[in-house]
């Protein structure tokens, strides 16, 4: 079962009491983007195979969204932070490279360009 | 290969079982394939089959990291349908349930499809609309469905209550000819047929890279080796980001557990499968005798093939209303699958940006009754760069915003 402490009360919170929110710091893209940002924003997740930034909501506790660290594959949980932040706190980053050696977060997404649209081949 | 005949079981009754055959090769990998195909499930081993049959391409090899139909294909709760909303869902379902119809023969592999009927129950006056307006599509569609009542649910199945009180049975949307297969049955009978085909099954082998050369691809890295290949079908389902990311491209899927259990096996009760989506889960007994439930995903990516327990304990506990009777059976294992979720619910079956590589997946809760028609699909669209029943099923459909959107129709996993 998982469990993850809550960074606002301290709780630590099984699964139950919680709720599952998605990937994390996503950047958002609205009107007067271009299709692709938006696309990508709209349909496009990371799912590693590893580590994952994720949103969890204490939803049979106090309420609050916070942001979560964890492993796909061992579902380990490196460590939870409040949601008042735009990136992963550096401790907790250098936390995981100690454990997970030349892991790479957005690496491959940032790089790829993503316009799947032009280039298909039929 | 030897068929499979009455005769042939007559005939090694006599002899002590000693002439029965291995059903499939298990052969190292050749240096070169015309079609290499990542993943031994369903949906991988009927595209190669398919090649083989229509297209006359047997230069194939199956790669599999695991045992063939050790991924979701043995891991699903069997049913087939085809009651889908969507005019391409209803096309490719409704080809991949007729094709079950026949598929024992044209295997000659029993795989024990069972067009034992699928209701979908309505439970809610959202969901009586939902289905009634599913049965006239389904009309226009030409795939046979029907709305039933509440009391001919219950002649359908007797162990049912009708009374709620959270969620009263207020009618069904019935497919007479809906039902099941036996899973591993539906692998083993399509490895069974690839590997007479001289076909190239391959298990306990990892892809691990992707090679190409200026945008086409040209062969695989393994944890045997690098093969090479004129064209490359990936069709992993859970693990596709990762094998779309080896090919320099990413997918809109995210992977997440899905459970099923079964209970101790008891006397026939219920001869029909029975989806109650609203309260999310669903149910059909095994030839063995076992009640097989399923319910809906856990909230977050896994790929460890294991899910929560409090998901387990929320579906027996929905169905404890509808089916008071489960509340006293024992079950006997749980397991999961990790799914491949798209935006809209619906698969994906389309070339990439990278030249004669192609995918298949997408298929999230619901891809075992399409294996057949996936498979079909799949490899016209390899062998001849077209596919009339793939061809809304694009990965670039989301930012064309041509989304094929089951969701409301499903709903739940099934
Ligand atoms: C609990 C559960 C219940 C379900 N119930 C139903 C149902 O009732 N009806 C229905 O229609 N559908 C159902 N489904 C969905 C259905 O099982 C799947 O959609 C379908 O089986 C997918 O088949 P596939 O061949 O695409 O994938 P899989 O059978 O998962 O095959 C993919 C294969 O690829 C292999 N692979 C992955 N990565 C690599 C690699 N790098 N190298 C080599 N091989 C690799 C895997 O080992 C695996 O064997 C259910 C699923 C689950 C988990
Ligand atoms: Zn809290």
């Amino acid at each position: 079962m998982l469990i993850l402490e809550c960074p606002y009360c301290g709780v630590k919170a099984e699964e139950t009491e919680l709720q599952a929110g998605g990937e994390a710091h996503l950047k958002r893209f609205g009107p007067g983007s271009s299709d692709d940002d938006f696309h990508d924003y709209l349909f496009m997740r990371e799912n590693p195979k590893g580590v994952h930034f994720e949103r969890w909501r204490h939803v049979n506790g106090c309420g609050k969204w916070f942001h979560a660290a964890r492993c796909t594959v061992t579902l380990e949980v490196f460590g939870t932070y409040t949601a008042q932040t735009s990136t992963p706190p550096q401790a907790l980053l250098d936390a995981i490279s100690e454990k997970r050696p030349g892991w790479t977060w957005r690496e491959f997404a940032d790089a790829s360009t993503s316009h799947n649209g032009e280039e298909v081949a039929d | 290969m030897k068929r499979y005949s009455a005769f042939a079981v007559a005939r090694e009754a006599l002899r002590y079982h000693s002439g029965w055959e291995r059903a499939w090769a298990s052969p190292e990998p050749k240096p070169h394939y015309d079609v290499i195909i990542v993943g031994a499930g369903g949906h991988g081993l009927a595209t190669a089959y398919y090649l083989g049959k229509n297209f006359g391409i047997t230069n194939v090899a199956v790669i599999e990291k695991g045992w063939l139909g050790g991924g979701n294909t043995g891991r699903n709760t069997t049913i087939i349908r085809s009651n889908y909303l969507q005019d391409p869902s209803a096309a490719i379902y409704e080809k991949a349930r007729s094709l079950y119809e026949d598929m024992s023969q044209d295997l000659n592999y029993n795989v024990m499809f069972s067009p034992r009927g699928v209701i979908m129950l309505a439970q809610t006056e959202h969901e009586v609309r939902g289905y009634k307006r599913t049965a006239h599509a389904n009309m226009l569609q030409g795939v046979t469905t029907e709305w039933i009542n509440p009391q001919r649910v219950k002649e359908l199945v007797p162990i049912i209550n009708l009374e709620g009180p959270r969620y009263p049975v207020l009618g069904g949307l019935w497919q007479a000819r809906g039902g099941t297969a036996r899973h591993d049955a539906v692998a083993w009978g399509y490895a069974r047929a690839c590997s007479a085909m001289g076909m190239d099954i391959i298990q306990k082998c990892e892809v691990t890279g992707v090679r190409t050369e200026a945008g086409r691809v040209v062969g695989v890295d393994t944890t045997k080796g690098a093969i090479d290949c004129d064209k490359l079908g990936m069709v992993v389902a859970g693990n596709c980001s990762d094998l779309s990311q080896m090919a320099g491209f990413r997918l809109p899927v995210e992977s997440v557990a899905l459970q099923a259990l079964v209970s101790e096996p008891i006397k026939p009760c219920m001869d029909v499968v029975v989806m109650a989506n609203t309260v999310h889960g669903y149910m059909s007994q095994s030839d063995k005798g076992e009640m097989v439930i399923g319910g809906g995903t856990d909230g977050f990516n896994n790929y460890t093939q294991r899910g929560s327990f409090h998901h387990i304990e929320e579906t027996v506990r929905a169905l404890n209303e509808t089916f008071p009777m489960v509340s006293r059976l024992k079950m006997l294992r749980q397991w999961g699958g990790i799914v491949d979720v798209t935006g809209d619910r619906s698969p994906i079956i389309s070339s990439t940006p990278v030249k004669n590589c192609f995918v298949n997946c997408g298929w999230g809760t619901g891809g075992f009754k399409a294996i057949p028609g996936s498979g079909w699909a799949m490899a016209q669209l390899m062998a001849t760069g077209h596919s009339y029943l793939a061809e809304e099923f694009t990965m670039t459909r989301f930012k064309e915003g041509k989304f094929i959107d089951e969701s409301v129709a499903a709903g739940v996993a099934h």
